[in-house]
């Protein structure tokens, strides 16, 4: 065999690289050096306060032991008031979504519906949720209200474009025998497209439910409600066994939103 | 259920899909859910005559906001590329930590169960406080400024990222692996070369998700004050100075937009 | 009853589906539609009750001109017209029962529809065609759970409660065993001739569009070039219909099947 004799004479093999054009493969290593010492470099680095830094990593982190609970009415008023903002939002997102994502579903609706309800969806998900928070801070003023809203504008933003998604990847025959009986627009979304959307549209809005007892803890860090103006507090006023006190509370929280999560979508299969 | 006679056969007139039982459970999710939807709302006291004039409230930041400031370009531009920096330095930082930890904790590479609890409590914890929280936390350490924020991206996507590699470790094919093993190579070649051919499109995949992903997430560290183009916005918002938020919303849009199609064209390539 | 006339179907791509077919059934009939892939047999179908448009052409049902029928108008006519799919286009997640009531959606409101409380006259005629093609006691299964034949059966059940006075049929066996095939024809045809509904079948299967029909039409290339008796069917029409081919139904050669690679063992 060939491969054997140009073995025995070059007795050496590499790995047939990712990318397969050696120029192209050296001109994205250069690329990326010389990327990162431009970044590096315009960089605004006060580095004093940055070399500073280890020694007060290790001075915070002896602050934050042992995690201080005795504060723990505080602690759970925060927590329940995001609980609350997350669950609300959630149902209110849920119930927004319908329309929007049967409007962003190319198959269902004509073309400049289509064209609308898309580009509202790309709109409400570009911005990250806390510049949202700021602005309904600012329009409704401090408080949980901000919160919820923001919330729900992320809500309706993922899910409506999960269940567009699904009802453009649906099997188009039930569709089509459900129009042949004479069943008309909103019968046929009953019997031909929600039951197929379903078991997705309710297993995404636990695991967005999930998601806003995420955010919520962090939205009160601009002043709509929740457990993340008590947080950001403790670190303004370096009351650092605090802080670790509410992240332990709020790694609780993910971790048991996310294990309910994931028994609820096993249960809807 | 059909009632069935001798010669003339009734059938049943009436059917229902559940069960007086399954109705009953039914309706109680449905009423609990509500109630406890009602009950959260109520209980966040929220104001809701703020909600009567709430479209004109609308209608004036809309005015007030268009047109966007494009002036304000010469200002926006600087602090928008170093959230960019940040984004990017940050996911590179991450590579360095969550691919180790990625391998310890997969069920299939890490050497005893100790390691694989670490690596799994590592990802957990990173994955459970979000990036703004991180970055109180390194603003915190380092001060206020563009390193502070690489960390808190940095940390936070350990998580994310880990996670996906840890899946997709555990998800390789066995055979590679075993054959490797059965030459008697080190575990360290085995990795090298039964396990990571596998998952690296994976790796860069992710990388390259969690990258776009945070963009978006930098934009808001200067909030904080860890960097980036947070910092402007923050103090156009306060100062009511909407054109020139706009201005930097649209900024971010464009840059978000364009983030996602080379997230989504590189991802294109690889798989 | 029927009267298809002049109807015509291109696309816009340019691909003429039908060209100027018109057929026309005066009494209640089982008529099969034979003929080769991208003849047009399932655009036909389609036309008739308008899932696809026609480009031009009219279809009259019973004096009604189904062509000129505003969307409100179309949908109330699709109540009298039953079809049947090919890949039996049930709702995969409900359950039989839901699945052939659904036949009756076009006259019921929307919110008997969404509290699946259907009229008892609807019940009732559920549970006697679910009897009649032997699916008694299944009606709380869910469609996803159920065998090829039996999914078509409820297809069948679900076309038929609407009491339409046409059925149209798209290769109803062309994803089932021959076996089954033919017990599923037997029960549309049976039904078909019991109600006295004309009954038009898309069939690829020669064989069986000769065994279950009164009369058969061929198709090539958008238009009839056959319409007929089964017994007509001879060499000659199948060629004309089809091409060239050896109808003989005994197959041909011996041993092919000995692949002359297969020396080395798996």
């Amino acid at each position: 065999m060939s491969a054997e004799t140009t073995a025995a004479t070059t007795a050496q093999w590499s790995r047939p690289p990712l990318i397969k054009s050696t120029l192209l493969r050296h001109t994205i290593t250069v690329l990326g050096l010389l990327y990162l010492v431009w970044s590096i470099g315009s960089l605004e680095v006060n580095w004093e306060r940055v070399l500073d830094g280890l020694p007060r990593a290790s001075n915070i982190f002896t602050r934050m032991f042992p995690p201080d609970f005795s504060r723990w009415a505080l602690l759970t008023r925060g927590i329940i008031e995001s609980l609350e903002m997350a669950f609300a939002a959630t149902i209110v997102g849920m119930v927004l979504a319908i329309p929007l994502g049967l409007c962003a579903a190319g198959n269902l609706v004509p073309k400049p519906v289509y064209l609308v309800a898309r580009s509202i969806i790309v709109l409400l998900r570009t911005f990250h949720e806390v510049i949202v928070a700021i602005m309904f801070v600012k329009i409704f003023g401090f408080g949980p209200l901000a919160g919820v809203l923001t919330l729900i504008v992320a809500s309706v933003s993922f899910i409506s474009k999960l269940i567009a998604e699904d009802i453009e990847n649906m099997s188009s025959g039930q569709v089509e025998a459900i129009k042949a009986t004479g069943a008309s627009f909103p019968k046929m979304l009953l019997y031909g497209v929600a039951p197929q959307i379903l078991p997705r549209y309710l297993g995404v809005s636990i695991y967005r439910l999930d998601a806003n007892i995420r955010h919520s803890t962090v939205v009160g860090i601009v002043g709509a409600g929740g457990i993340g103006a008590t947080l950001s507090a403790t670190f303004s006023r370096y009351d650092y066994d605090f802080s670790l006190a509410i992240l332990l509370a709020i790694i609780a929280l993910v971790f048991i939103g996310e294990f309910f999560s994931t028994w609820a979508r096993e249960k809807l299969r | 259920m059909s009632a069935r006679g001798t010669v003339q056969t009734r059938y049943p007139e009436v059917w229902k899909k559940y069960t007086p039982g399954q109705s009953a459970v039914r309706a109680l999710w449905y009423i609990g859910i509500m109630f406890v939807a009602v009950w959260s709302v109520r209980h966040l006291d929220i104001p809701w005559f703020y909600f009567l004039d709430a479209h004109v409230q609308i209608m004036d930041l809309g005015t007030r906001m268009f047109p966007p400031l494009w002036s304000f370009i010469e200002v926006a531009l600087p602090p928008l590329m170093e959230t960019i920096h940040i984004a990017t330095l940050g996911t590179i930082v991450t590579f360095f930590i969550a691919f180790p930890t990625a391998f310890l904790a997969a069920r299939n590479t890490t050497p005893n169960t100790t390691a694989w609890l670490i690596g799994k409590f590592i990802l957990v914890s990173t994955r459970s406080i979000n990036t703004v929280v991180w970055a109180l936390l390194f603003v915190a350490i380092f001060g206020p400024g563009p390193v502070a924020g690489i960390w808190a991206i940095a940390f936070r996507s350990i998580g994310f990222v880990g996670k996906l590699i840890a899946e997709a470790i555990e998800e390789i094919d066995e055979g590679p692996v075993e054959a490797i093993e059965a030459t008697g190579a080190s575990r360290l070649q085995v990795l090298l070369m039964g396990v990571l051919p596998q998952v690296l499109p994976v790796v860069y995949g992710t990388m390259v998700y969690r990258w776009d992903i945070n963009i978006r997430e930098s934009t808001v560290l200067g909030f904080v004050g860890a960097g980036g183009i947070g910092i402007q916005l923050y103090s156009s918002i306060n100062q009511f100075a909407w054109s020139q938020v706009s201005l930097m919303l649209s900024l971010i849009l464009v840059v978000v937009i364009i983030s996602e199609f080379v997230s989504a064209a590189v991802r294109g390539k690889i798989t | 009853m029927l009267a298809v006339r002049e109807l015509t179907k291109t696309y816009d791509t340019g691909t003429a589906a039908l060209r100027n077919v018109s057929i026309s059934i005066d009494e209640p009939q089982v008529v099969a539609i034979i003929g080769p892939s991208g003849a047009g047999k399932s655009t036909l179908i389609r036309c008739i009750n308008r899932l696809v448009e026609p480009t031009s052409g009219s279809v009259e049902l019973n004096g009604e001109n189904l062509t000129a029928l505003s969307s409100r108008e179309l949908r109330k006519a699709r109540r009298h017209i039953g079809m049947i799919f090919q890949e039996y286009n049930l709702v995969e997640r409900l359950t039989v029962m839901e699945n052939v009531l659904s036949g009756r959606l076009g006259y019921v409101s929307f919110w008997r529809a969404f509290r699946r409380n259907y009229p008892p006259a609807d019940v009732a005629a559920a549970f006697r065609l679910l009897e009649r093609v032997g699916l008694e006691g299944r009606e709380n299964t869910r469609a996803d759970s159920l065998s090829g034949g039996q999914r078509q059966r409820v297809g069948i059940a679900r076309a038929l409660i609407q009491s339409p006075e046409l059925l149209l049929v798209d290769e109803p066996t062309a994803s089932l065993d021959p076996k089954t095939g033919r017990q599923v024809m037997r029960i549309l045809v049976e039904l078909a001739k019991e109600n006295k509904t004309p009954t038009l079948v898309n069939i690829h299967d020669v064989q069986l569009a000769k065994s279950f029909s009164n009369r058969v039409i061929g198709m090539r290339d958008g238009e009839i070039v056959f319409d007929g008796k089964p017994k007509q069917l001879t060499e000659k029409v199948l060629t004309d219909i089809y091409g060239e081919e050896d109808w003989s139904t005994e197959a041909a050669g011996g041993d092919d099947d000995d692949a002359p690679a297969a020396k080395a063992s798996k």
